[in-house]
């Protein structure tokens, strides 16, 4: 049969992207981390002010694998990690669908400086495991992908990127515009660039920063203007974590969204969890890095719209 | 009402008591933060075209426009009228609402013409109007100097690029959407 159409097309990506995922689970099995599957379909999201999960009959289908992952953590589970999907409401565009495909891993004893080691190493694995070199070639730009790669704090981003600092961007209420129109784009752009430091209210399940507990233990990863990963050194103070719940869902409340209920089984076994780190890696991401694609409906077989 | 989540390329919406359309559309959202929709938005009035970022709650009310079939009556200075089919009621518009489209009105074209709360704001032309050469210089058969298209001007004024076979009087056929010569119309 003569292969035609869109979906014909994706063939060549498609086989790419399974390379990148047996390359994934390649570097994390042999790291020693265990391969972990928890239920898509969970009874409560954790409350965040800009998620929205999906319901699924009286439960939600998972935003993200987080709440279950850190459990195991709680539980002992020293070094996981997970490829699944996952469902945020309304949430598309070029480089987002609203199901898409997360790897998380998470990782006792660690915070968010030795899991930016971990992405750096990661990223380097595949590229090698899928036959490409030390510079790859993602939007106009040749990315150095050697280590070490840049690290910025938000803080000096704002101060190099923006007419405003940091605070002034917040205070303002204008934080998440001029991230997004002037200081996203110029990041990784000729090497990898990790920014650190998040405003404490940007992450609400960080462990804030000892030394200034108005910035949290929190880093995002990007490459030629694209976020691909979010990570953070956790918060495992129970009381503290209801707090922060309170605050988004109070959020979430002043702009009429849904107000998820308190997360009890996981903030009751939060103290049991060790010191750690965990990142999400947008995979569908990775893949559009790794093939030098516009838009993330290159890299899947479908999208929402073609069903 | 439409919310920021329903913003398309192609949307119509009011924005400042005026009428736009999207012409270019992207959704970010920064980690953790929240959902920010990008747009270029143009005018549907003025033609101007402007960016704006909207967030997650903004509303808008949609921009009905209504589409009526008219017909090209006559200019009278700075103005021309147009008659409704149906109704035989007359409007006028003027010449700076036209914009380009005032090249191409001969006498009893029948036409679309776009109305914002009730008011004219733009006429859609028949993709290919037929109009007569008032003025083009003579072209000398046999003459291979002139191979290329000479300059001549319509009867309401345009002024376009033709071959050298045509001649004063002739009548031509006028591509809307371009402005350029299409064809020579036998007669």
């Amino acid at each position: 049969m003569a292969k035609s159409g869109p979906l014909a097309k994706r063939e060549k990506v498609l086989w790419g992207r399974a390379r990148i995922l047996q390359g994934t689970r390649q570097f994390f099995i042999e790291k020693g981390y265990l391969e972990v599957e928890t239920p898509h379909r969970i009874p409560l999201p954790a409350p965040e002010s800009h998620i929205d999960a999906i319901p699924s009959g009286s439960w939600f289908l998972h935003p993200s694998p987080e709440l279950c992952m850190k459990r195991m953590m709680a539980a002992g589970y020293e070094k996981i990690f997970q490829i699944c999907r996952c469902w945020r409401d309304r949430e598309r565009g070029s480089q987002h669908l609203p199901e898409f495909t997360l790897l998380e891993w998470y990782r006792a004893d660690a915070d968010y400086l030795g899991l930016m080691k971990e992405c750096e190493e990661f990223i380097q694995s595949v590229a090698t495991f899928i036959g490409l070199g030390e510079n790859i070639f993602f939007r106009g730009h040749e990315i150095d992908l050697n280590p070490p790669w840049e690290r910025i704090s938000v803080q000096e981003a704002f101060q190099h990127g923006s007419q405003f600092s940091m605070a002034e961007a917040l205070e303002r209420n204008l934080f998440d515009e001029i991230m997004v129109q002037e200081i996203e784009p110029r990041l990784g752009v000729e090497r990898p660039t990790f920014i650190y430091d998040y405003p404490t209210e940007r992450g609400a399940l960080a462990r804030p920063k000892p030394e200034d507990p108005s910035v949290s233990e929190r880093f995002e990863l990007y490459i030629g203007g694209l976020e691909l990963a979010n990570g953070f050194s956790e918060l495992v103070d129970p009381e503290e974590q209801r707090r922060r719940f309170h605050h988004e869902n109070e959020y979430r409340q002043s702009v009429g969204k849904w107000v998820y209920a308190m997360p009890e089984k996981f903030l009751s076994e939060l103290n049991q969890m060790p010191p750690s780190a965990g990142v999400a890696f947008g995979v569908d991401r990775l893949v559009m890095v790794f093939w030098d694609a516009k838009t993330i409906d290159e890299v899947v077989a479908f999208t929402q719209e073609e069903l | 009402m439409y919310t920021a989540s329903d913003l398309r390329k192609g949307l119509k919406v009011i924005i400042d008591d005026e009428p736009y359309i999207v012409t270019l559309f992207e959704f970010s959202k920064p980690g953790k933060g929240q959902a920010l929709y990008r747009t270029k938005l143009r005018n549907m009035i003025t033609g101007l075209t402007i960016d704006r970022t909207f967030r997650e709650g903004d509303t808008f009310e949609p921009a009905s426009l209504e589409e009526r079939a008219m017909q090209y009556l006559y200019k009278e200075g700075d103005h021309y009228y147009f008659m409704d089919n149906e109704t035989y009621e007359q409007i006028m518009i003027s010449e700076e609402s036209l914009g380009e489209a005032k090249n191409f009105l001969t006498e009893n074209l029948n036409v679309e013409i776009l109305l914002f709360r009730d008011r004219p704001i733009g006429v859609e032309l028949p993709n290919f109007v037929n109009l007569r050469v008032v003025k083009t210089e003579t072209w000398v058969k046999g003459d291979t100097s002139k191979t290329d298209y000479k300059p001549a001007t319509v009867e309401t004024g345009y002024e376009l690029r033709v071959p050298p076979f045509i001649e004063e009087g002739e009548l031509i056929t006028i591509d809307t959407r371009t402005g350029e010569f299409s064809k020579r119309v036998k007669e």
